[in-house]
């Protein structure tokens, strides 16, 4: 789990975040936005969490392990998630992430050292007709990939 | 039109997550600009559905509709001369004002997806010039009970799958002893290779929004809930949206329209886990916990969320009610087979030349959509098996093309009607891989509660692994049989009790694949890289030794700017070389 101290400063931040969220069952729905203002869940953070929240600690360590969309390490500046739906394998999603691999040398779910790259496994991402594809950040699915077009989207991605 | 200058009032891109990939953000933004200049309005839709002609673009104005596909950004600004004056580039045309031109569309029949890619999904107003919350407002003037005969007439199944009758699961929610009730749509499209519900979400909001309020209207729930994965932003953005316009119509929230109903809904979304689809996990899922199932009974419909009596629909059943009761059960029951009602949409995707929505009467044969609606295979390679239903479902061959898509003549294939993904396979692809393919994502997201499936499904793709190595003798094919068997009889839940079809079907169909990688050690297709070798084309190889920089077993020889080789010998298979030619000159056997 990442060890990650938290300021004061940040630990009033997260109270706030943390009082948004006060109805029934919105544990997942809290972890989601933690994440997204975190980039992943500390242990400091979920330990708050357990705090306020009353909450066990273990439970909410269960709940963050069981799905796939939480982190538990600090994730890079760019996330890319490799679809794996059956379009994509049968079209060479393989191929993708080897490329992708060999390109950051990193292997699926690990970070870059630099922390600018994190590699990971989405199931699918529901745009079977432009298989293979990708995302980077959530922001727009990259379509038809090929490893040249994935070798180049990694160093425009550098060079920003 | 051609020659007359054309009024044009609002041109509409299509913007669903697919369009936006294929570059429809940049079409809309060069027609925003157009649209200051020459004075028209620019919208966006969701996905029309035929995805292999994104980006596509609407054009209305006095002369009525016309829809374009693949736009071009670049091309746009040279071609709105000729298009002003009526000119409409042929070969781009979709809708050309009064039919359709790609038989993609004109085969289909329309109800779920009638606005999708139509309407805009992010304005209520067009939602409601297409008789929008009609349904809803007829409702109010019925007793709950007539709604739930009418939907019970009409013969409408569950479209997520297993294709309970929905007007039974409603009864029997509203016959459950409580006062408090729920509502929840299954918006948590799983499967892998399935984007109906997505597109219908991003496309039509109001439509799956409306169905919900009937269905707490029938049932008696004041609060509903959709559950829609994570991995689906804009759908989640045009839910929110969605909600907030019909609550500020009056369509939500307390006393809608005048009556004494009220009804709220609220967005949950998923974390990313595929056991969630099954309806006692998104239970769990929603109260904040693992998404685990639990055994049934109690169904759903007695003790549900938080222990209440609960509705569980899909998305696209959801999107058939609103039809339903405008158009009255008879039109729907006289639509598809005795055994299913209505129609059914498909993801069309994988080796097929045009791939998207595939919206059909229950009936239509596999063939059809495939062939006369899909176009046949990509680049007239031979059609191979088409795989549907997902990870639950099958894989099935030519001989079994006639089958009619309806729940009992699939459920006889061995596959399952599933929620509708559809992936088309050519001779590239490797049945083996594909079965270890669907394992080892089944696998992965085995919850883990029940034996049979955490370690039935782990054994399976240890020996499916083995078989794509060459490693498995032919005497232990029948074992993993024996053992998908075990898993299918004793599993927990949905999850472990369908997830050995994709390796039965193959094996039932596609036995001597197996038995080709278990005998005589070869994979036919090329795919299993433990079974093939790496072979470089000498007819394309250029010599420019980009693979013998990355050859870690310095395997590959040669002379500059002459063919190389590979030698068999030292290869290892690490595929590094296949990766970075950039003459694609490199290929397996």
């Amino acid at each position: 789990m990442g060890e990650e101290k938290i300021t004061a400063k940040k630990r009033e931040q997260l109270k706030k975040t943390i009082a948004r969220f006060s109805g029934q069952g919105e544990v997942i729905a809290l972890l989601l936005a933690i994440q997204r203002e975190e980039g992943f869940l500390s242990r400091s953070v979920l330990e708050q969490i357990s705090e306020e929240k009353n909450i066990p600690l273990s439970e909410l360590y269960g709940v963050a392990t069981f799905y796939s969309q939480f982190s538990l390490h600090p994730r890079g500046k760019y996330v890319i998630r490799v679809c794996q739906g059956t379009a994509c394998h049968v079209q060479g999603a393989t191929k993708i992430a080897e490329s992708l691999k060999q390109e950051l040398g990193i292997g699926e779910g690990e970070t870059t050292h630099d922390r600018m790259f994190t590699l990971e496994y989405v199931n699918c991402l529901g745009c079977c007709s432009l298989a293979p594809v990708l995302v980077v950040n959530d922001l727009g699915v990259q379509a038809k990939m090929t490893s040249a077009k994935v070798r180049k989207l990694v160093r425009e991605l550098r060079r920003r | 039109m051609a020659g007359t200058k054309l009024k044009i009032k609002k041109v509409k891109v299509g913007l669903g997550t697919c369009g936006i990939a294929a570059g429809a953000s940049q079409v809309y933004q060069e027609l925003e600009s157009l649209g200051k200049k020459e004075g028209f309005e620019v919208g966006k839709v969701g996905c029309l559905g035929l995805c292999y002609r994104e980006p596509l673009i609407n054009i209305e104005g006095s002369f009525g509709r016309v829809v374009l596909g693949d736009i071009s950004p670049s091309e746009l600004k040279g071609a709105w001369e000729d298009i002003k004056n009526g000119y409409f580039p042929e070969e781009k045309i979709i809708f050309d004002g009064q039919n359709y031109r790609d038989n993609f569309i004109t085969r289909q029949k329309r109800i779920v997806l009638r606005n999708v890619g139509l309407i805009d999904p992010e304005d209520i107003e067009e939602y409601l010039a297409c008789n929008g919350y009609k349904g809803l407002e007829r409702v109010l003037t019925w007793e709950p009970e007539k709604v739930l005969t009418e939907v019970e007439k009409s013969g409408l199944r569950g479209r997520g799958g297993a294709g309970f009758p929905t007007g039974l699961k409603w009864k029997l929610t509203r016959a459950a002893p409580g006062d408090t009730k729920y509502i929840i749509c299954n918006a948590d499209e799983g499967d892998p290779g399935a984007f109906m519900d997505r597109s219908i979400l991003e496309g039509d909001p109001h439509s799956v929004v409306e169905g919900m309020i009937i269905a707490g209207y029938a049932v008696g729930a004041s609060e509903g809930y959709i559950y829609v994965r994570a991995e689906y932003p804009l759908a989640v953005k045009r839910i929110e949206k969605a909600l907030k316009q019909a609550e500020k119509k009056g369509f939500l929230g307390e006393n809608i329209l005048g009556s004494k109903f009220s009804f709220k809904i609220k967005i949950k979304e998923g974390a990313g886990a595929f056991v969630c689809g099954e309806e006692t996990a998104l239970i769990a899922s929603i109260e904040g916990k693992r998404g685990m199932p639990r055994l049934r009974p109690p169904f759903p419909a007695n003790r549900g969320l938080w222990g209440k009596p609960t509705s569980i629909n899909n998305v696209e059943t959801f999107a058939n009610i609103p039809w339903i009761i405008l158009h009255g059960a008879e039109e729907f029951a006289s639509i598809g087979t005795e055994d299913s009602k209505g129609t059914k949409v498909f993801a069309l995707a994988g080796r097929v030349k045009k791939t998207g929505l595939v919206e059909v009467p229950m009936g239509t044969s596999l063939k059809e959509i495939i062939f006369d609606i899909g176009g046949g295979i990509k680049e007239d390679k031979k059609f191979k098996a088409v795989q549907i239903g997902g990870p639950s479902g099958g894989c099935l061959p030519d001989k079994l093309l006639e089958t009619p898509v309806e729940y009992r003549a699939l459920t006889e294939t061995g596959a399952i009607m599933g929620s509708g993904g559809m992936i088309v396979l050519d001779e590239t692809s490797c049945m083996v891989d594909l079965a270890r393919y669907f394992l080892t994502f089944i696998q992965s997201e085995s919850c883990g509660k029940c034996v049979p499936c955490r370690v039935g499904t782990k054994r399976m793709l240890e020996m499916l692994n083995r078989l794509t190595e060459g490693e498995l003798s032919s005497e232990e094919i029948p074992k993993l049989e024996a053992l998908a068997h075990v898993v299918r009889t004793a599993s927990l839940c949905g999850l472990g009790q369908t997830a050995p079809n994709p390796v039965l079907t193959t094996l039932k169909y596609f036995f001597s694949e197996y038995d080709m990688h278990a005998k005589e050690k070869r994979c036919p297709a090329g795919v299993c890289t433990g079974l093939t070798t790496f072979v470089i084309n000498e007819k394309v190889c250029t010599g420019c030794g980009i693979c013998v920089k990355h050859c870690v077993v310095k395997a590959i020889s040669g002379e500059k700017k002459k063919p190389h080789r590979i030698d068999v010998e030292k290869c290892v298979k690490c595929g590094l070389c296949l990766i970075n030619c950039p003459f694609d000159a490199i290929y397996k056997v």
